[in-house]
């Protein structure tokens, strides 16, 4: 009669689903090994690569633990019942032991780091271990991106899905002329594997959306905000909220800048900031209003620095505290933040439990702020040459118009229409138009409550007139 | 793997009370012959971990709980077919450690706990390579 060795049911599937499997006698190991032997995918769930028994394998001899008797060499003779018995263990990965090790060439990489106490070999261990998700590879993701990159945090997740545009050069420093007209993700992924190839890249080709946020943040440690728009913002605010995970956020707008953190778990988030978004269309896009460059790399680095300081527990970080930069006077302003008790997200009773249509919820796509009729640029173009007489408002500031404008035009800035209305002729055929066709749309509201009636904008705006009709305009 | 969502809010409570520690218990159910688990019943087991100042990020069940644990299903017409535990400020995938020390055939169910309220939960199971897979997490209603 041999040894009778119990399996416990986790393993049953490599033994062909036996409970008990008869083995030749021997010593505990020789029994275990002959049956590793006869079943050999066994072997990897109770070995370590060593040889040894894994530390949570438990063998019991006829109800005693070998460990009590003489390990792995007590005989088991004929007849003999030997036990294997789990015991269960696991655990976060915050531990010290936990963190991965650094590699010569990193050691030499980061001494600059290693050699500050606050960051040491353990803090730059926690950098390597980190996951971040920044959110837009645009102006705040660039230098992000890269001084996240050069700091040796382990794994950024880069998500965007647009492609390098000419007028991104001027901010967007991980991207290089060569790049433009191909992915931004692609670009940045490229620049900071060759800053630091020992980082990870997770790129994630897409709009971030209510469908897909929870998925792809809930697997990082940090989520930087880098976005542009508002329905992104309060998503990745309300997401990081569900998350329970910190949201290094900052935004930009022609020379000023905000940056703050925003952690549900510790003080306040977006929302017990701005409850509601801003009407559509009051806050213009970097796009629309501009931004001066070098100011996303003040806000970005900002954002970085919180986030390194996140995963080393170091400092104080910008948790219930906002930022105002001004560049122009070069001055900054710290708001204090408090957590709002009836915040929708994060407040002691939340309204808002699941991700929403942000879209919707910031009034885009509901239904178009100003809206009238519509000129293409090249029927406006034959327009022109066959009448005479028609009427072409250029509504924009006078600093567009030095850098192009269109022969015919005649400059009314949006914000002097009003006032100067007794210049037009109500009789006229009038078009307006704008950079993109946007202030263009509020000029003929102004002009159509005025009693003009026929008046139009130009679709696109000055822009497509470049591309459309005369390529001598420069795009801007 | 689907559970009853009377289990589901059970170990919830218990991991939100166990916070800031660990929390583990076992998962009990059926096993269907596709491998397909329906989990009908938890049991709360003590965090053998506790005493130590490593019961932040560790959990340990010891043998003797999981024999008794195994008695307790076979007596209920049920069986062991996983584990569960929660990751206290911490995201709800396993961490190396939990790689190192796991079974196969068992479902993990890890809770993400923030700052005391459940924020997360998945399912994973070992492969016969040692990794872990994420598997779909079912809630039945009663």
């Amino acid at each position: 009669m041999p040894v009778l060795v119990h399996v416990p049911t986790p393993l049953r599937p490599y033994v062909d689903g036996r409970d008990v499997v008869p083995i030749e006698h021997g010593t505990v190991a020789e029994v275990l090994e002959r049956m590793t032997h006869e079943y050999g995918k066994l072997k990897a769930h109770l070995f370590q690569e060593d040889g040894r028994l894994r530390s949570f394998v438990n063998v019991y001899l006829n109800d005693r633990d070998i460990r009590e008797l003489d390990g792995e060499q007590t005989p088991a003779v004929d007849g003999d019942e030997i036990s294997i018995v789990p015991s269960i263990a696991g655990g976060a990965a915050s531990a010290r032991t936990q963190l991965p090790q650094l590699t010569h060439d990193e050691i030499l990489r980061y001494s600059r780091h290693l050699i500050l106490p606050e960051v040491g070999p353990e803090g730059q261990r926690r950098l390597k271990a980190a996951r971040v998700a920044l959110i837009g590879a645009g102006g705040l993701g660039s230098p992000a991106s890269l001084y996240l990159a050069a700091a040796g945090v382990g794994t950024l997740g880069l998500v965007d899905f647009d492609v390098v545009d000419m007028t991104n050069l001027q901010r967007q420093i991980v991207h290089g002329t060569g790049a433009v007209g191909t992915s931004k993700l692609d670009s940045a992924d490229q620049r900071l594997k060759d800053l630091n190839p020992h980082v990870q890249v997770e790129t994630f080709e897409t709009r971030l959306t209510s469908g897909n946020a929870l998925e792809i943040l809930r697997d990082f440690d940090v989520v930087l905000d880098g976005s542009d728009n508002f329905p992104t913002r309060y998503l990745v605010n309300d997401a990081c909220v569900m998350l329970g995970k910190p949201n290094a956020y900052g935004s930009i707008f022609r020379f000023e800048g905000q940056a703050s953190v925003f952690y549900a778990g510790a003080g306040p988030c977006y929302r017990c900031l701005f409850r509601e978004p801003p009407p559509p269309g009051l806050v213009p896009s970097c796009a629309e209003g501009g931004v001066l460059g070098v100011l996303p790399g003040i806000i970005g680095s900002i954002q970085a620095l919180e986030t390194m300081k996140l995963i080393l527990g170091k400092g104080s970080t910008l948790i219930g505290r906002l930022i105002l930069f001004d560049a122009l006077t070069l001055t900054f302003r710290e708001l204090k933040l408090r957590k709002d008790p009836q915040c929708p997200v994060c407040g002691e009773h939340p309204t808002v439990t699941e991700l929403i249509d942000y879209e919707a919820f910031c009034g885009i796509g509901a239904a178009p702020a100003y809206e009238g009729p519509e000129v293409t640029a090249t029927q406006l173009a034959e327009e022109l040459q066959q009448n005479r007489e028609l009427v072409l408002i250029d509504v924009r500031e006078p600093h567009e118009w030095e850098i192009c404008h269109i022969e015919r035009a005649t400059l009314i800035p949006l914000g002097q229409l009003p006032e100067r209305l007794n210049q037009l002729d109500g009789h006229q055929e009038i078009v307006t138009h704008c950079h993109r066709g946007i202030r263009s749309m509020q000029a003929l509201e102004i002009l159509r409550a005025a009693g003009f009636s026929r008046v139009r904008s130009l679709a696109g705006g000055i822009d497509a007139w470049s591309t459309q009709v005369d390529p001598s305009v420069p795009r801007y | 793997m689907q559970i009853a969502r009377s289990v589901l809010t059970a170990i919830r409570h218990h991991l939100q009370c166990a916070y800031p520690s660990e929390g583990c218990g076992f998962l009990m159910g059926v096993r269907g012959p596709d491998g397909e688990v329906l989990v009908s019943r938890s049991l709360t087991v003590k965090n053998r971990r506790v005493a130590g100042r490593k019961a932040r990020n560790r959990y340990f069940i010891s043998p003797d709980d999981f024999l008794s644990a195994e008695h307790d299903a076979t007596a209920s017409g049920l069986q062991i077919v996983g584990v569960y535990h929660s990751h206290p400020d911490a995201a709800a995938r396993p961490s190396s450690y939990d790689q190192e020390h796991a079974w196969p055939w068992y479902r993990y169910l890890i809770v993400s706990v923030v700052g005391g309220a459940v924020r997360d939960e998945r399912v994973w199971e070992l492969t016969d390579t040692r990794a872990f897979v994420e598997q779909l997490l079912q809630i039945e209603e009663q």
